[in-house]
């Protein structure tokens, strides 16, 4: 086949090109969404280390002292 | 820790694509035969290599976990995979695009190096499911292991076999001399050099959050049982 004119060709180009920047952006998209997933499981481990320490804390001042 | 290093390297691969995308189209030259079509190039065969060899990587890392029964080497062999993967779809699709361009058909049958190609992705295809099928951990990671280990000496064979079959339509560029000229060349080397490193950084960032998830995983149970 005879080579594509430029306003042709430059169709195809675009299209590889950009299904390469889509699929690394997709694949970014998930990474972030993964990541706030971690971020809010951090956040409620955060919470129930505070609450047993807490809960720790008024076991020891409910002991008695001898 | 697989997340150190991951801002240098992340600015590296950013800074060498756009040093690639700058060079395919402002240096190198058209090509005589396919003129601008011929731009795709740059971006489909670099791929297509680091798919292959992320293949084969993942076949190294599964012989690790059988070596040492650790479960880091599974997951290097996963992550890698499952990368080659999404690269591999990249493949095809670019490729496709490419054949339309420049034979006027989305796919040729007949063209082995196609045809090998899409066998090595539908092999790899059946590798997510087979993983998952299985509950137990260590039979997943066992049985995982093995088929990326055959899978993976798949890969090099069936590079042979297709460079010894007679091409038809599909050239043969790499370790063919005189195909590509001088300039070609750097602009394909330094595509192909960013387009590693995108593997390793993409690699890298994927393997620092499963293993963070592991240890947050861990640390859920040690509080939960004290």
């Amino acid at each position: 086949m005879p080579a594509l004119p430029l306003h042709e060709a430059g169709k195809y180009v675009a299209g590889a090109y950009v299904v390469f920047v889509a699929m690394i952006l997709i694949y970014v998209v998930i990474m972030a969404i993964r990541l706030q997933r971690i971020e809010r499981e951090v956040a409620e481990l955060d919470e129930l280390a505070a609450r047993k320490e807490h809960d720790e804390d008024g076991e020891r001042e409910k002991a008695p002292v001898p | 820790m697989q997340g150190k290093g991951l801002r240098g390297l992340s600015i590296a691969t950013a800074a060498i694509l756009v040093t690639a995308l700058a060079l395919v189209f402002f240096y190198a030259p058209l090509d005589a035969d396919q003129g601008f079509v011929q731009k795709i190039f740059y971006l489909h065969v670099p791929m297509a290599i680091v798919a292959l060899c992320g293949f084969i990587f993942g076949g190294i890392c599964a012989i690790g976990f059988l070596r040492t029964r650790d479960r880091k080497w599974d997951l290097r062999s996963y992550v890698a995979i499952h990368l080659s993967l999404i690269l591999g779809v990249g493949v095809l699709i670019t490729g496709s695009i490419w054949a339309r361009a420049s034979w006027g058909h989305w796919w040729v049958w007949d063209e082995p190096t196609l045809v090998s190609f899409l066998i090595i992705f539908l092999l790899y295809a059946c590798y997510q499911p087979l993983r998952f099928s299985i509950e137990d951990p260590d039979k997943q990671a066992r049985y995982a292991a093995v088929f990326a280990i055959l899978a993976g000496a798949f890969v090099p064979l069936n590079f042979l076999a297709v460079r010894l079959a007679q091409p038809l339509a599909h050239p043969r560029v790499l370790g063919a001399s005189g195909n590509l000229p001088g300039s070609m060349e750097l602009v394909f080397l330094v595509s192909l050099l960013g387009m590693a490193l995108l593997f390793v950084t993409l690699w890298k960032y994927e393997m620092a959050a499963k293993e963070t998830r592991m240890r947050l995983k861990s640390l859920r149970r040690r509080l939960l049982s004290t």
